[in-house]
């Protein structure tokens, strides 16, 4: 009863803000309700006031020195790793936690009981869906693929959550926010999701889906009731998961972050616009193909696609980029390999990577809508 | 009673186990806690994420790695709910 009214009242909130926004855009104009957003996109989430901040504490304590000399080039290298390096660590604790606790009323076991009730695309799209709150790791990939498919659960369905899981989340989103502004932060998350959709979908029609390990489809269903969970447990569970994540990720963030200087304030610009710029016909495949085995969660490629953005590479590349390290990489694939046969797995690995393919250069050819 | 910890692929899983047999020993458990790392018998427990913990057949806890007080709070639980049920037996 109590659960019923939260839900309405969440979804009555969120009606209403969306007509208040439409309201205010066309009453008092467009211009008015960026406003509200940017603030959110640019100093909440986007933290430049912190850019700003260590901009002054640095020159304050070195002095002030032209452009284009080599200590103005030395500060300006120092502020960008020490702001980005602090503002990828607050945003991953602050959204882990927040994640963690949506995600703890979405345990598999309840996500496969909620998708048993639907089919056709509609079980696609809420799978892709449900993909983004489900926690995931390429570690526990194989019980859910396994669990999904005893419960009968159609090959299609099953990949599309396979596929969106890691590449869009709820927290994926707020980053993206923060680092690109909204408009970008939502087409990714929405090429994510219809990537999804659209790559369960030829897999379950082509028949491919079939190519499963024996194994697999052998065995008994349980359906279980996912232990019920107080509000102290959700929390705590939150909080550890913040701790596990930062601590697992601090070297990929580490490293993410001094690339990201690199290129930021080594590498010049046209190097990067001539091989990745929106022009340049290969700097998708590139980034594609570079990224793909590469194994990173998007806290540690944002930086690095951050900074390639701001260098002039192409808006299509950068996504196909963050898409390709988060969407696959070996360990998930080697973990794969092990449930589905090898012609499936190369299914896969295809419709993923013409699928991102496509969407990057879908992105650099209409790039400047988003500018 | 029987005690089952679930999963043994990474170390989150291991931590589980740890903190389960060092709860079931400060309750003074006398059987062993079982540790299941078979994936078909996780699955067929009706586990998709590991760690876990089933207590008698029930699973008490999904997808995390439990502490020593959390796991001792479960085992306690499960534990005077048998008594009351063994009781009318």
């Amino acid at each position: 009863m109590k659960r019923k009214m939260i839900k309405w009242i969440i979804l009555i909130i969120l009606i209403l803000i969306v007509i208040t926004n439409i309201l205010i855009g066309i009453f008092v104009g467009w211009d008015t309700l960026a406003i509200p957003w940017n603030f959110i996109s640019d100093q909440i989430l986007g933290m430049k006031w912190l850019n700003s901040l260590i901009g002054k504490l640095i020159t304050s304590i070195s002095g002030e020195y032209i452009a284009s000399t080599w200590q103005y080039k030395i500060q300006s290298a120092i502020q960008f790793f020490v702001y980005d390096f602090i503002k990828i660590g607050v945003l991953l604790c602050l959204l882990i936690f927040a994640i963690s606790y949506i995600q703890s009323y979405f345990p598999p076991e309840r996500t496969r009981k909620m998708l048993g009730k639907y089919h056709g695309i509609w079980a696609n799209i809420i799978g892709a869906l449900l993909g983004t709150v489900t926690p995931f790791c390429s570690c526990s990939s194989i019980p859910i693929f396994i669990g999904f498919t005893r419960a009968g659960l159609s090959s299609g369905v099953t990949f599309s959550f396979l596929i969106s899981s890691p590449l869009v989340d709820l927290g994926s989103l707020m980053l993206l926010v923060g680092f690109f502004g909204w408009p970008i932060a939502i087409a990714y998350v929405f090429v994510g999701l219809v990537l999804a959709v659209v790559g369960g979908t030829l897999i379950e029609k082509t028949g491919l889906g079939r190519n499963v390990e024996e194994f697999v489809l052998n065995g008994k269903v349980v359906d279980i009731d996912s232990p019920a969970l107080t509000q102290k447990d959700r929390l705590s569970y939150a909080l550890n998961q913040v701790w596990q994540t930062y601590k697992k990720m601090f070297i990929y963030i580490l490293i993410g972050v001094a690339i990201g200087c690199l290129i930021h304030n080594v590498i010049p610009a046209d190097w990067i616009e001539a091989l990745l710029g929106s022009n340049a016909w290969y700097g998708v495949l590139l980034a594609t193909i570079l990224g793909t085995p590469m194994y990173a969660d998007i806290f540690g490629t944002l930086p690095i696609a951050e900074a390639l953005y701001f260098k002039g590479a192409g808006l299509g590349t950068i996504l196909s980029f963050m898409m390709s390290v988060t969407a696959l990489s070996l360990p998930s694939l080697i973990m794969l390999r092990k449930v589905i046969k090898p012609k499936l797995l190369f299914a896969f690995i295809l419709i993923v990577v013409v699928g991102i393919i496509l969407i990057g250069y879908l992105f650099n050819f209409i790039g400047y809508l988003f500018i | 009673m029987e005690i089952k910890a679930l999963g043994g692929c990474c170390k989150k899983t291991i931590a589980n186990y740890e903190a389960i047999v060092q709860a079931a020993k400060e309750l003074g458990i006398q059987e062993e806690v079982i540790h299941v790392t078979d994936m078909n018998e996780i699955m067929e427990l009706g586990v998709m994420s590991t760690p876990g913990l089933v207590i008698d057949g029930k699973v008490m806890s999904v997808g995390r790695a439990l502490t020593v007080a959390r796991a001792k709070e479960l085992i306690s639980k499960a534990m005077n709910k048998c008594s009351c049920c063994c009781g009318k037996l």
